[in-house]
């Protein structure tokens, strides 16, 4: 990053957001880690990016970010996609911290659809952007309702819809938002990441935090808590499998993108992480040249 | 050889320069300057400071500019700007019976004390393209009215009909801190303040069609307009060290009072009920709108069945806002790569089961597989 845009935008405070602003998202957060998978209602704010595109992140973000964090912002795993672009530039300019690509290099990533595949370590904080917080929403459009059913961990309806695919397409056609149950309790929404990315979330070391700005939701799963990814006996739950490794890095057991290559059919299969697939790929050339 | 599309920092930036030439058209015709927006677009910079819940002309003004004339979009500038600003306290209740009113309208009463006062309207206008106006020029004057005995006596319509008890009054003040719903997320059933918030700041077109489906028997309510009233209002605030109301200064609104079909009880006798609207500047339409709405929205206070959507809180309030409509609906253009690479995935394992299936059982069992 060039050091001109990393100074601070006057006439803001730092990472934009008022300190009376933080210290109630602050507040969320705490009651979020304190009731893991309990969506806390908060007084999210109008953002200067559109709801829907991770205004509910940007401030949870803008909330926990010190002077000393490192940065890191991706959207469908990659860095350079426009709208991380959009959002490390925004912190880059109203909180002049340090950004990354580096998974491992950085303090506090924030994320849309993608849990990275370097593991995560203790200290990190992933935060997530949410556009639909409430996992029973589609089965049960009324807010009132939804929070009863969570009131009385009254999960039915989930199974019932679970069993519904499997009876219809021999396989639950979930395959991303698939819905956790965190520390035994609460029935939580992953965000729309693929399904592939479920078991990243379980006992992880690094702290969760999901914000969902349109919706004035805040949750969290603390580190090392149990996320169990729904399934019945019979039908135990799976993620995906790619037939090929990434075409790039040569990678097994990651999620690919597919890359349509021309208009006769032709297809490669790449990392949708990018920061994961140059580190392999400069590994591999300084493992050749050595 | 693919390789991973980079350059996204560079592509922002330029596709920020290109809307910027977008935004001015054609150099050869002379700029529009806010004040040109404020004075001769003014309908347009009354919606944007009423969806913005802001009443700052020149500032919408500006924001209509900088948008391009897209509403939503100066709906949006303004909205972010007002998140930032400090807030040192609320003013009084503004007192629209004392409104030196430009437009006063009553669907119910022939007439009434301060008289049926047309102002500036686009009621009554042939909708003929005035060619002429093309080439521009000054309007004819309007006609001053002449003085009159009830000048400045203009009580509200709806006060006349509640002192014969025939209106439902208002609750009376509770002194309780009104809620804000931009300061507080909105816990559901809401009161009717916060409704009424949510409604102001809907969006037009939203609120219109709803209060417009009331209309079509989707929770129907026999409204007639009590009284329509447009024109300025003093704002006065107490400042905590002095005690006493200051003058803030003026805003031009809209009100409509909506008088309904009567309701009683074994307890109240039968009275009309009210559905309210109120907006910066004027907008009829939105005002009107906003206060079919509101009463269909007290379906539950007054013992209605909840039918249609206009009488469904939570539909209503969480659908009516256009920032968080346009937002949701917009980011579908972001990736989502990933999500359709799950879904393309589970298709294609589908298809291939689907396909050995029929490979192995040829012609029976057709109808089972229905």
């Amino acid at each position: 990053m060039s050091p001109a845009a990393a100074l601070p935008q006057t006439g803001y405070n730092f990472a934009y957001l008022d300190e009376g602003t933080k210290r109630m998202i602050r507040r969320a957060i705490l009651k979020a880690v304190a009731v893991p998978g309990y969506q806390v209602p908060f007084a999210a704010r109008e953002m200067p990016m559109p709801y829907g595109w991770g205004t509910g992140g940007v401030q949870v973000t803008a909330a926990i970010l010190g002077a000393s964090d490192v940065l890191k912002v991706i959207d469908q795993g990659a860095d350079d996609t426009t709208n991380a672009v959009s959002i490390r530039r925004f912190f880059g300019r109203t909180a002049g911290v340090a950004t990354t690509t580096r998974t491992a290099e950085a303090t506090v990533i924030q994320t849309r659809h993608r849990i990275p595949e370097t593991p995560l370590t203790e200290g990190q904080i992933l935060v997530y952007q949410v556009p639909i917080p409430e996992p029973l929403r589609f089965l049960e459009p009324r807010e009132t309702e939804t929070r009863q059913l969570h009131a009385l961990a009254e999960y039915g309806l989930m199974h019932v819809k679970l069993y519904e695919d499997i009876a219809r397409h021999g396989h639950i056609a979930t395959t991303y938002a698939y819905p956790v149950e965190v520390a035994g309790r609460y029935v939580m929404d992953p965000s729309p990441t693929p399904k592939f990315d479920n078991p990243k979330m379980d006992d992880c070391p690094a702290l969760q935090l999901f914000g969902a700005g349109r919706e004035k939701r805040i949750y969290a799963v603390p580190p090392h808590t149990r996320v169990r990814s729904l399934d019945f006996e019979d039908h135990p739950f799976r993620v995906q499998r790619f037939e090929r490794p990434c075409a790039l890095c040569g990678a097994e057991d990651v999620y690919l993108d597919e890359v349509v290559l021309d208009d006769a059919g032709g297809r490669m299969f790449v990392c949708s992480d990018t920061d994961h697939c140059e580190t392999r790929r400069d590994a591999i050339a300084h493992g050749e040249s050595a | 050889m693919y390789v991973a599309v980079k350059g996204g920092e560079a592509a922002i930036d330029n596709a920020h320069r290109l809307l910027a030439q977008a935004r001015r058209g054609d150099p050869a015709v002379p700029e529009l300057d806010v004040a040109q927006i404020r004075e001769q677009m003014g309908l347009l910079v009354d919606r944007v400071m009423t969806e913005g819940s802001l009443y700052d002309p020149d500032l919408a003004a500006l924001a209509l500019k900088q948008a391009r004339g897209d509403v939503v979009e100066a709906v949006f500038l303004v909205r972010a700007y007002r998140t930032t600003l400090p807030r040192f306290g609320a003013a009084l209740p503004v007192e629209t019976g004392a409104m030196a009113v430009a437009r006063r309208i009553s669907a119910t009463f022939k007439d009434m004390p301060g008289g049926q006062v047309l102002g500036p309207t686009f009621d009554y206008t042939h909708r003929l393209i005035d060619f002429a106006l093309a080439a521009g020029g000054d309007p004819e004057p309007a006609a001053e009215a002449e003085p009159d005995s009830d000048a400045g006596q203009c009580p509200r319509v709806t006060d006349i009909l509640g002192a014969a008890g025939l209106l439902e009054t208002s609750p009376p003040e509770d002194g309780a801190p009104v809620g804000d719903l931009t300061r507080e997320p909105v816990d559901y059933p809401a009161d009717r303040a916060l409704r009424l918030q949510a409604l102001a700041r809907g969006d037009e077109g939203f609120v219109l069609a709803l209060g417009y489906s009331t209309q079509r028997g989707y929770g129907r309510t026999h409204p007639f307009v009590g009284e329509i009233r447009f024109g300025k209002v003093g704002i006065e605030f107490v400042p905590e060290e002095l005690g006493f109301p200051v003058p803030l200064g003026a805003a031009a609104l809209t009100e409509c009072q909506m008088v309904n079909q009567f309701h009683g009880s074994g307890a109240v006798p039968p009275q009309f009920t009210r559905g309210y609207g109120l907006v910066f500047g004027q907008s009829e339409r939105k005002a009107m709108a906003m206060a079919l709405v509101d009463r269909s929205l007290r379906a539950a206070e007054l013992g209605e069945a909840i039918v249609s959507p206009a009488q469904d809180q939570e539909f209503v309030l969480a659908h009516c806002d256009s920032l968080q409509a346009t937002g949701f609906v917009e980011h579908l253009k972001l990736p989502h790569y990933v999500d359709f690479q799950a879904e393309l995935e589970l298709v294609r394992r589908l298809r291939a089961e689907h396909a050995a299936l029929h490979e192995k059982v040829e012609t029976p069992i057709r109808e089972a597989a229905e």
